[in-house]
């Protein structure tokens, strides 16, 4: 059976729609900038979303004082996705499922005031919000797995279809900047002050942001957008080797490209990377590529534009890569000037027009978990 | 130098959740980093956090921390040296 | 094991009782902890691990916490801008993922990971999950229910193989919700 990519949004600070997004990542437009943040007022380079468009926005929103920033974007961006592709989560064959690392984790912080009960900061609480924001039928599935949450939704949406369970699925992964995962970073050193550079000789640190993307995965061909691709295979791994630190020589990445690839001998035409600007993690996937043998195929990271948006990196990247895709357009690798990693790859330095037929993605998070997916026109 | 030395080594224990380790058993010479103690990045981030914590001393650049956390030592006279032992 | 409160020392009796000897055990978090411990009570006695290959074996656990335990800790160590000390031992672990990435270090497991979030124990959701696993390269998995909040402790860690064409238990008894539920209880 055959899955495919269908409808999909993305809100960002660039726009509220995939189109916006797209066109602003086009003419070169960042979400992350530097600011002042946090009790300690100190300075990080973050993507937010400023409050007033999102209060624009959530007009539409029946009820919205009802609901976090997070749960109003989420409601904004799975809407887009429904009205578009007129599906409805009261059909049992509809499902959602929700991609997040830390939810609603600013409920936690009793210096900011919120009508919000508590209780929201529980995942499945909040998902469940969303869900019956929109009277679904189904109880939403809940993937909280790092940074690879995004992408894995995405594997386990194919898998679930292939199986017979469900026909339609929205995948939304979303997550917050927050004083919560700011100050969690800095701890680790992990910060760049200035918008981050993956893969580049000078990065020094990932820059954080917020958004939340949506995506349709159906098996409906008539459901099908004019991006859609199929979901031929995906997998994860993992390391086995540190909670936080990738391995050296990226066996988890490898393994996942590996299996994503098993019988489908086929030519990658660009992948869509991980690409955080640590030191580590950028070297880590290069050696992986090279590895797999992935030479001289167009990479990129988007977290140049985006910031590293955690539990949404692995569904926002994708959409846009998949957007792009539709376009034959490869998108310039956002703060990369000079080569920075040991493994042989081909960082794409500007935007350019090329045949693009199939779009390897790949995703790596703390846990050491991997996990990589195939997309073919 | 002594006495800070012995406390550090309690403090280290306590923060690097070392429970199977006695302060007898770190030799204050020895290689922090090496295969002793078994420490390993997150262990070298939560020393900076230590050095905050009991001593108010901020490094700035982390990088510094390989030549201060090279040794109980070392830390101890890096602590004496910001006058804060 | 049951729904309880769990005093203090309880992860320290229970390392020494499954002779865990992994001092990397006492820098984890609550979660962490019940996990591994939870696995080394299962596959304690028999030869999963050995008859299994580690690539091809999953791990696919699910909770209802997610890692709030841990979270509320780093989020009191930031509360006070005047006392203000995130820890990035406490930090790594503000994910709940981490307990499978635990697993997969002490059991040297490379395969497929997936940790979900669900409101209460689902048994037909932990069997379907596992089994979309399956779909590839998978051939066995350690699945489960590992939750720790407010002091209350809950685990149940199963083994699933597949065997003849069909997936067991590694007691052998056909796998199926109602089996599921009644180990639970």
């Amino acid at each position: 059976m055959e899955v495919f990519t269908s409808y999909h949004n993305i809100i960002s600070p660039l726009g509220f729609t995939t189109k916006e997004n797209y066109s602003s990542v086009l003419a070169d437009k960042l979400c992350v900038k530097t600011c002042r943040y946090g009790k300690l007022n100190e300075q990080f380079c973050l993507s937010i979303i400023p409050d007033e468009q999102l209060n624009v926005a959530s007009r539409q929103i029946k009820d919205a004082l009802l609901y976090s920033k997070l749960e109003k974007l989420s409601i904004l961006s799975i809407q887009d996705v429904l009205d578009r592709s007129r599906l409805s989560f009261s059909d049992p064959k509809t499902l959602l499922i929700y991609s997040t690392t830390k939810g609603n984790i600013d409920l936690l912080d009793n210096s900011i005031k919120q009508n919000i009960p508590k209780e929201r900061a529980y995942l499945f609480s909040m998902a469940n919000t969303i869900a019956n924001y929109f009277k679904a039928v189904n109880r939403p599935l809940v993937i909280s797995n790092a940074c690879i949450s995004g992408l894995i939704a995405i594997v386990t949406a194919q898998r679930l279809i292939k199986a017979g369970q469900y026909e339609n699925i929205l995948v939304c992964g979303g997550d917050l900047v927050t004083e919560f995962t700011v100050s969690g970073f800095k701890s680790f050193n992990a910060l760049s002050q200035n918008p981050c550079k993956p893969f580049d000789s000078r990065r020094d640190g990932i820059n954080l942001g917020e958004a939340v993307a949506t995506l349709l995965i159906t098996k409906n061909k008539n459901k099908l957008e004019r991006s859609a691709m199929q979901i031929v295979n995906g997998a994860s791994a993992n390391d086995a080797n540190h909670i936080s630190g990738p391995s050296r020589t990226g066996d988890g990445l490898f393994q996942s490209i590996t299996q994503t690839l098993k019988n489908n001998k086929i030519k990658i035409d660009t992948i869509s990377a991980h690409g955080t600007a640590t030191p580590y993690n950028d070297e880590m996937e290069s050696v992986a590529f090279e590895r797999a043998g992935l030479i001289n195929i167009p990479v990129n990271s988007l977290k140049g534009y985006y910031g590293h948006t955690l539990g949404a990196a692995g569904v926002l990247e994708t959409v846009l890569t998949l957007e792009a895709a539709s376009e034959n357009q490869l998108i310039k690798s956002a703060g990369f000037s000079e080569m920075g990693v040991s493994g042989k790859i081909e960082m794409i330095t500007e935007h350019k027009k090329a045949n693009i037929n199939t779009i390897l993605k790949t995703v790596s998070g703390f846990g050491g978990c991997n996990a990589a997916a195939l997309f073919v026109k | 130098m002594d006495a800070l030395i012995e406390k550090l080594k309690g403090q280290i224990i306590e923060q690097l959740n070392l429970a199977e380790i006695k302060p007898a058993d770190i030799n204050p010479d020895a290689p922090l980093f090496g295969d002793g103690l078994g420490l390993d990045s997150i262990d070298a981030l939560e020393l900076i956090v230590l050095l905050e914590k009991y001593y108010q001393i901020k490094i700035k650049n982390p990088a510094d921390g390989k030549m201060i956390f090279e040794s109980v030592r070392t830390m101890a006279a890096f602590i004496q040296s910001q006058g804060k032992a | 094991m049951p729904k309880q409160d769990i005093p203090s020392y309880f992860f320290a009796d229970a390392y020494k009782h499954f002779e865990m000897n992994y001092p990397k055990f006492h820098k984890m978090d609550n979660l962490s902890k019940l996990g591994l411990i939870a696995t080394d009570a299962a596959i304690k006695g028999n030869d999963f691990l050995q008859r299994n290959k580690p690539e091809a074996t999953a791990v696919v656990m699910v909770n209802k916490a997610s890692s709030l335990d841990t979270d509320r800790i780093h989020q009191q160590s930031i509360n006070d801008k005047n006392n203000y000390l995130p820890s990035p031992a406490t930090f790594v672990y503000t994910l709940p993922n981490i307990v499978i990435g635990e697993i997969a270090i002490k059991h040297k497991l490379t395969g497929e990971n997936l940790f979900l979030v669900c409101n209460e124990f689902d048994a037909q959701l932990l069997i379907d999950q596992a089994q979309i696993t399956f779909s590839q390269e998978t051939r066995a998995a350690i699945c489960g229910w590992v939750d720790y909040d407010n002091g209350n402790a809950d685990a149940l860690i199963y083994l699933v193989e597949i065997a003849d064409d069909s997936i067991k238990n590694t007691n052998f008894i056909p796998l199926n919700a109602t089996t599921l539920n009644q180990l639970y209880k």
